[in-house]
This record gives C-alpha cells, sequence and structure tokens, in this order.
C-alpha cells in the first residue's frame, strides 16, 4: 500500500481492484470524537463525497471515474488520473494555452453549479490536466445546495486561491473562468455580483473601520 | 524600572472582567488583581452595567494590584490597557481611566489588542513558539497563525461563538453565567448522545443550528446531562476538526488552546489525542489565565512598547479591532 497524501481527515493511496491500478481514499478514525458521532461522520461524508463526484460525471465534467463505495470502511475506490496538478504545469503555459483551458475550467464550475454541485475546495491543486482533459478532484469539502450565496463563496474561493498562488496570472484565469461560466449557468450574473458582494466585505476592506 | 527590568502595568476591562496586572521585563508576574461583573441570575451580559462596575472597582483594583507588587508608581515605567476589540461602554472607561492614571504618573501609554495579549500570555507561560492557535471565549472563536509580520485568521465562526452558545444554553436551563463551567459540569455525568446539526464549512463553524437542536430536546423534556454532553460532544469535534485542517494546511506543528473556554477538560482532551494521532504538539494556557485578566495585557504591553509597536492608531479605543490588522512580530 502506496500512501500518496495524508491530508486532515483522510488518506490517499494506490491499490488494485479487480485487476487495475486504483485510488483509495480512506477517511480514517478520529479517537478524539465519540465513536457514534465519528462513525457517522465518515459514512455521511463518504456517501455525499461518492454521490457529488458521480453527479459531476453525469453532467459532464470530468472526475475520477468511481469503481466502488465502501460505506462501512469509508473508502472511494476511484480511477487513479495520472495527470498533472494545474498548480504544477500553469506557470509554463502560453497566454493562449491558458485562455483556452480556463474558459473550460469556467464551462465546468458552470455545469456544476446548474445542478447544484458545490465543489467547496476549488484550487489549481483540485484540478488534473491529462491529456488536454480536465479532472476535477478532491469533493472531500462538496455539498449540495441552491444558494447564490453558497456558489459566490465557491467562485471566490477559486479566486482568492488563484491570487495567493499564481498572483500573475489571476486576471488572466479569473476573466477566461468568467466567460466560460457565463455560457453555463444562466444566473451567472447573480453569481457574480454576490463574488463582489463577498470581496467587498472581506477583511481587507474592513480595515480602517473605527465604529 | 526594578533591578533594570522594565516594569509594565497593565489594565483590561473590554467586557466582564476588570483587571489590573503588573509584570517585569524578565517576566515576573507581580500583581494580578480582578473583579468580575456578574449579571442577574438567567441575564446576559449588560454593557452599560459592565462599565458601571468596572467604575466602582477600578480605584480598588488599583490599589490592591499595587499594594500586592509591593511597588511604588515611580517604580512603573509604561501603563498598557485593551484598546479593543470589546464592548464599547466598559472598554471606554478603561481606556480612559488608563489614560488619566498614565498622566497622573507620567508613564507612557501602550494600547494593547485583547485577542493577541491572550495569545501572548499563552505562549509566554506554555513557551510553545510559533503554534496554531485556537481563541475561544465568549466573544470570540477562531482559528489563527501567525504569517509574515501578523497573527491570520483561518477560520471563525460563521454566526455565534461556542462560548455564547453555552452561555445560552446555561440561561435555558436557568443556570447563571459564566455557562461554559455549568455545562461541563453537567455533561461530565451525560451518558446519552442526541444527535445534533455539525456544520463544518473548510475552517469555519457554524452553531446556530445546534442551539436551534437542543432547545427543542430541552422542550423535549430531554435529561440536562444528556443534552450537556452532546452538546459538548458535538461542538468541540467540530472545533478540533477544524484545528486539525489548520495544523495540515499551515503544516505547523504546535497547538495553542487559549480563551475562557480553554479551560475545559473535555476539550483539552479532545485537542490533545487529535495532536497525539498527528505528531504536534499540544499546549493549552494555565487555568488562572486563561479568562481576562490585567497580567495578559500588562505583558502584552511590554512586547509593543519594546517593539515601537505602542500607539498604532490615534483613537483612544477600537470596539471591533480586527487581529489580522496589528503588525505584531514573535
Amino acid at each position: 500500500m502506496e500512501i500518496i497524501k495524508r491530508g486532515a481527515e483522510a488518506i490517499l493511496y494506490i491499490d488494485y481492484f479487480e485487476g487495475k491500478k486504483v485510488l483509495v481514499k480512506e477517511r480514517i478514525k478520529k479517537g478524539y470524537r465519540l465513536e457514534i458521532l465519528d462513525t457517522k461522520l465518515r459514512a455521511e461524508r463518504t456517501r455525499r463525497e461518492a454521490r457529488l463526484m458521480r453527479e459531476a460525471r453525469n453532467i459532464g465534467v470530468y472526475t475520477p471515474q468511481i469503481f466502488h463505495v465502501d460505506e462501512k470502511n469509508c473508502r472511494i475506490i476511484m480511477e487513479f488520473i495520472d495527470g498533472y496538478r494545474l498548480k504544477d504545469i500553469l506557470d509554463e503555459w502560453s497566454k493562449e494555452k491558458i485562455e483556452r483551458v480556463f474558459i473550460e475550467i469556467g464551462k465546468n464550475i458552470g455545469k456544476m453549479h446548474s445542478a447544484d454541485i458545490i465543489h467547496g475546495d476549488l484550487t489549481t491543486s483540485n484540478i488534473l490536466i491529462k491529456n488536454d482533459t480536465i479532472y476535477f478532484i478532491d469533493f472531500g469539502l462538496g455539498y449540495f445546495s441552491k444558494r447564490i450565496e453558497d456558489k459566490g463563496v465557491d467562485l471566490n474561493l477559486f479566486k482568492e486561491a488563484i491570487r495567493a498562488t499564481h498572483p500573475n496570472l489571476l486576471n488572466l484565469c479569473w476573466q477566461n473562468i468568467v466567460i466560460g461560466y457565463m455560457q453555463e449557468f444562466d444566473k451567472w450574473k447573480e453569481v457574480l455580483e454576490r463574488v463582489d458582494e463577498i470581496e467587498r466585505r472581506a477583511r481587507y476592506v474592513e480595515r480602517g473601520s473605527k465604529d | 524600572m526594578r533591578d533594570g527590568n522594565l516594569i509594565c502595568l497593565g489594565i483590561e476591562g473590554t467586557a466582564h472582567t476588570f483587571g489590573i496586572g503588573i509584570v517585569s521585563e524578565d517576566g515576573n508576574i507581580l500583581a494580578d488583581e480582578r473583579e468580575t461583573y456578574k449579571p442577574p441570575e438567567g441575564k446576559g451580559i449588560v454593557p452599560y452595567e459592565a462599565k458601571k462596575h468596572h467604575e466602582n472597582v477600578a480605584a480598588i483594583v488599583l490599589e490592591k494590584a499595587l499594594k500586592d507588587a509591593g511597588i511604588s508608581t515611580e517604580e512603573i515605567d509604561i501603563i498598557s490597557y485593551s484598546a479593543g476589540p470589546g464592548l464599547p461602554p466598559p472598554l471606554l472607561f478603561t481606556a480612559n481611566f488608563a489614560t488619566k492614571i498614565a498622566r497622573q504618573f507620567s508613564k507612557p501609554l501602550v494600547k494593547v489588542h485583547h485577542g493577541i495579549a491572550h495569545i501572548e500570555i499563552g505562549r509566554f507561560l506554555t513557551g510553545c513558539k510559533d503554534p496554531v492557535v485556537v481563541y475561544l471565549s465568549g466573544g470570540h472563536n477562531a482559528i489563527l497563525a501567525f504569517v509574515n509580520d501578523s497573527y491570520k485568521i483561518f477560520g471563525e465562526t460563521q454566526d455565534i461563538t461556542v462560548g455564547n452558545l453555552f452561555d445560552r444554553v446555561a440561561r435555558k436551563f436557568g443556570l447563571p453565567m459564566p455557562g461554559g463551567p455549568k455545562i461541563e459540569e453537567l455533561a461530565a455525568k451525560g451518558r446519552n448522545y442526541f444527535s445534533l446539526p455539525y456544520t463544518v464549512k473548510g475552517m469555519d463553524v457554524s452553531f446556530t443550528g445546534i442551539q436551534t437542536a437542543v432547545f427543542r430536546l430541552i422542550q423535549k423534556g430531554i435529561r440536562k446531562e444528556d443534552i450537556a454532553f452532546s452538546l459538548q460532544e458535538t461542538c468541540f469535534a467540530m472545533l478540533t476538526e477544524v484545528a486539525e485542517r489548520a495544523l495540515a494546511h499551515t503544516e505547523k506543528n504546535e497547538l495553542l488552546l487559549v480563551g475562557g473556554v480553554a479551560s475545559n477538560k473535555r476539550l483539552q482532551e479532545m485537542m490533545s489525542k487529535m495532536c497525539e494521532e498527528r505528531g504536534a504538539k499540544f499546549y493549552v494556557v494555565p487555568q488562572s489565565y486563561s479568562s481576562d485578566n490585567g497580567v495578559m495585557i500588562a505583558y502584552t504591553g511590554l512586547l509593543a512598547y519594546k517593539k515601537g509597536l505602542a500607539n498604532p492608531f490615534e483613537d483612544l479605543v477600537r470596539p471591533r479591532w480586527r487581529i489580522d490588522e496589528v503588525k505584531w512580530f514573535i
């Protein structure tokens, strides 16, 4: 068993399932939590994450294919995507390539929001590129919601993540996300207005307030 | 000045407690006097009443602190006070009181951020260096860590604080403030777990759903002990989870628990277990300094004074002073 990542709530490892090389995400037991609460939470989250991934796939957003959900052990057995993290290759790309890919990313987020799928942790580490196909991974903090606020927060988090990791590419990436997003989600105007509002009420704007 | 060490007198008065502490540069606590306003049974804090309370006790607390320290006013080098965040009436009284005595004694005045004081006294007394800080009290509910030149907020509550929630539940039980210790006592005798909404988003938490659910359980006549037990187990699991996420995210390996809620033994146990499981070190501020006190203001006042950060703004107080606005150092 080759552990490739140890997160706060889950471990990821490579395994073999029905002869195929697969990735397993296992939510580990937390000793600090009351056992009945821990068991319930891990099972619920495993179920929800699998549902979000399947739902996203159904509407045409690439996510790793799920082979099996082992609810008892809180494991999702899924396709291993042998690609690059967007974070690691973005800086080498041409302006045209970035435009093309980010329009596509914007479209995908628009599709998810149309289906009330909130990813919850959009970052350039959670997008993989394999042979020009864009995969969204790690729906661990995701949930279903119809609210404009939740969609605005989802997009804003992505914008902030790009600002933190690729500050020089922020405008280029963000503008193209918007171009793609508008094409796929009919409530784009309300969501983008909400993103502006979220930015306005964000911490750095509050500096200097005295009341 | 005593034996070549600067001496600072710190005044705290942002909420219930009016406290004066005297601390010397070499880390000796020379005095720690406090008086706490207690609202009538079943009631929350009335800001104006807290201010009146502070007015009544301020001079006596000052006299006692000086007497405890066995120190004359000439030996004091600096006067510091908590300039925010806090409730405007007691906050303003404290600032005015500090300004007056600083003028009378001809001492420099230092404005201290109340939250930073909680963290710094915790770091000083436990010896931890660069921790993820879990700061929980009646008025605060944040996960912080030092990055570049300030304490950054990684997670907050989206609505009420856990301390506030415990106070509200205790009031519903007809118990006096502060509610935390009473809830802890009851919870220790609880056995049955009732499921409550568990709301964690990234590193943020939300508690209003729990409040609604708990009030419903109270109405149904469920045993108080079981309600308190379920309340603690749920809230503390949420807080421990976000603390762990912050440790993973910042890649730090120390955790420091501060603020009034830090004295809860079950919370300490959960945080300590989580740290143990991931190989981080766990620290908690000693119980006598977990709630508001003047010592932390005196200690932090000394740090700010020595770094030239005594007067970050012109106003006397800043009731909503955000911790990440404070240029700091560790």
